[in-house]
């Protein structure tokens, strides 16, 4: 009986299974092998590729590359400082939505609909607003006699580039974030916020003591969750800078950036396994962050 | 504190734009340091009325006075209520302490005291030995005591308990209403609680105050109001088993049932409705009673034994349809199939007009 069962519950689990070990256990599982081959050559013997052997050069080569280094200062920061100010601004959001029953279901769609939208075509038209004669928000910074920033062009500074990609990810990412923050307001009991009342508290009291660490299982999924797709960003540069990948070339280049330029660089041996390696150290670096997240919040969140 | 209540209404509007009048023009003193039982069958109004105490819900009509001091429109955290709701609401990342200091920090009382305040409060609640705990490791009857606690905690002119036993199962129910009384007594504040249980109402209230429709019914001390209904409805709301309702007529000064005489009555000639408590029977040994039945299923418990009696009626409506109980004593053996005869204590008899209404 027991094992008839199980066969059942296999059968229910194949084709999920399969299409993940083919598309992420498989590829996860080689790219960690090809970033030791050394001087791989992927299409040669027909396409079998070769190799002369195994070696840790590929991890260090990367590590003393500029770029890399580039890349990830770059990841770093965006994700560092874009993943908890789009989850302090959704969660501001979706609370004052609550507070406007009547608005509040036009008002979710608006604020939903960046996640329906292509996001390299919404960075194309933030590259517009962004622009130094023409844009948006230089045309709102000379209201205030703020002389024309250069956010993202040939001659834009570091900072501004990188405040571009920064309102754009947050207001990209704002989306999601608000969708799950307000389903899970609507799961707070009315009761805890009568008794709160009732018990003299103040709206950022409530907010802070009540509605925070009710909604902090979700505000941990959304922080794990979006910290994992930071450190993943790419679209967003591309999007914003197109394949220069900054207003100088590569100056805003993200890891996973750095991993595509190299897999796709046919221009010298072993590109194939620093690309690999790249990928490993991200997917390490990954790792660590979604680990210290959980065994911080294990600690904070005890309900 | 007094509560005083004047007209108080209050009308919701529901989506196809019917009026529903939950609390209907009440007007109801409550006197100061009295534990008062607000009683009534679901959707009366109940819970309505005390909502509208609390502030969180506004009136549509009417005042609220606290004392001297008017409340009608006042926000909750104005009112200086303390308020246990149903569900407890407790916030369930605070740990007990934390749950009872919350209403102290919100209102900035000084740390030592509201510290010792909290310990206070828990000891009077019995919680003393728990302070850390978190409510989920709590039974439901330590839950409410907590809620309870909190509510307290900050020294409200007026508790509110909105269905305090509901949620609790029959044991800890007995153990929590003792429990009610006892800190209500020793903190002597006014308190109103909402129950649709009339048991637990008559065994914990100071006064019981039975409501249907959003109208108050009656009013008053729980043993009175149960030996001097008012109406049917209060009749046959409290006391279980219920009061049974017969058919009656009053002909030349005689009241009878199914054509049998019961009792004499200086009333007019009318049809009644007759009602008589189940403990209101007397065996008739000498079976003189013309108001004789045969015994359909007999059930003893302890101390006493209930025979439960259905008459089924005939044809021609001289006998109504009714099932009805009475309580007698247990050392009486009697058994299913017996023809009883009765004489009623004229006591627990009460007739009333065919509205319902109490006729003297």
């Amino acid at each position: 009986m027991e094992t008839k069962n199980n066969l059942k519950a296999w059968l229910y689990l194949a084709p999920m299974l399969i299409l993940m070990i083919v598309f992420t256990f498989y590829p996860l599982f080689n790219a960690f092998i090809i970033s030791f081959y050394k001087d791989y050559l992927p299409l040669a013997n027909d396409g079998a590729g070769s190799i002369t052997g195994y070696t840790f050069a590929n991890y260090s080569v990367i590590l003393k590359n500029q770029l890399f280094w580039q890349s990830i200062k770059n990841t770093f920061v965006l994700a560092l400082v874009s993943v908890p100010v789009s989850i302090l601004i959704s969660l501001f959001i979706a609370v004052a939505l609550k507070s406007i029953p009547k608005l509040k279901g036009f008002f979710q769609t608006i604020f939903f609909l960046p996640y329906v939208t292509n996001g390299i075509a919404v960075g194309m038209a933030f590259a517009v607003m962004f622009h130094r004669d023409y844009g948006l928000f230089n045309l709102v910074l000379s209201w205030f006699k703020i002389s024309p920033i250069d956010w993202i062009g040939g001659t834009a500074s570091w900072w501004a580039q990188m405040g571009a990609l920064m309102i754009f990810t947050i207001w990209e990412s704002l989306a999601f974030k608000i969708l799950v923050f307000t389903s899970g307001l609507q799961n707070i009991d009315k009761q805890y916020y009568d008794a709160a009342k009732i018990d003299h508290a103040t709206k950022w009291t409530i907010f802070k003591r009540i509605t925070v660490p009710l909604l902090s299982p979700l505000i941990l999924y959304i922080s794990i969750t979006s910290m994992i797709g930071a450190l993943k960003a790419y679209n967003s540069v591309i999007g914003l800078f197109g394949e220069k990948l900054g207003g100088q070339p590569y100056s805003m280049i993200t890891i996973v950036a750095f991993v595509y330029k190299y897999r796709s660089d046919f221009s010298f041996q072993g590109f194939y396994s620093y690309a690999a390696s790249a990928a490993i150290i991200l997917f390490i670096i990954t790792l660590i962050f979604s680990l210290i997240q959980t065994t911080v919040s294990k600690k904070r969140i005890h309900y | 504190m007094e509560i005083k209540m004047l007209d108080l209404t209050k009308i919701f509007v529901s989506k196809d734009k019917r009026e529903v009048h939950a609390v209907d023009h009440v007007d109801l003193t409550i006197p100061s340091g009295k534990l008062i039982g607000l009683l009534g069958p679901s959707g009366c109004g109940k819970s309505t009325t005390l909502y509208l105490l609390a502030g969180l819900l506004r009136q549509t009509q009417g005042q609220i006075y606290f004392g001297e001091d008017e409340v009608s429109d006042m926000p909750p955290e104005k009112r200086g209520i303390g308020l246990v709701f149903q569900n407890y609401a407790l916030y369930p990342h605070m740990t007990v302490r934390e749950n009872i200091l919350f209403p102290l920090e919100n209102l900035k009382v000084e740390k030592e005291e509201a510290k010792k305040r909290t310990i206070e409060m828990a000891q009077l609640v019995g919680l003393g030995e728990m302070l850390d705990r978190k409510p989920k490791e709590l039974s439901g009857g330590q839950q409410q005591r907590v809620a309870i606690a909190r509510a307290l905690v900050k020294k409200p002119r007026v508790l509110l308990l909105d269905e305090p036993l509901s949620n609790l199962d029959a044991r800890l129910r007995l153990q929590t209403r003792e429990e009610i009384k006892r800190i209500q007594r020793e903190t002597k504040i006014t308190t109103v609680f909402v129950t649709h249980d009339q048991e637990e109402a008559m065994s914990i209230s100071d006064e019981i105050v039975v409501m249907k429709d959003g109208v108050i019914q009656q009013m008053g001390e729980p043993q009175h109001v149960y030996d001097h209904p008012q109406n049917l409805f209060v009749a046959q709301f409290l006391g279980t088993p219920q009061i049974n309702v017969f058919n009656g007529v009053v002909k030349n000064k005689k009241i009878y049932v199914n054509d049998m005489f019961i009792s004499k009555t200086t009333l007019e000639d009318q049809t009644v409705k007759v009602g008589v408590r189940p403990e209101g029977f007397i065996v008739d040994l000498e079976k003189k009673s013309e108001f004789k039945f045969e015994i359909d299923l007999v059930e003893t418990i302890g101390r006493d034994t209930t025979l439960i009696i259905e008459v089924p009626g005939n044809e021609g409506g001289l006998l109504d349809k009714i099932t009805f109980k009475a309580i007698v004593d247990a050392s009486l053996k009697i058994k299913a199939g017996d023809w009883v005869h009765f004489n009623i204590k004229p006591e627990k008899m009460y007739l009333f007009d065919l509205e319902g209404k109490l006729l003297k």
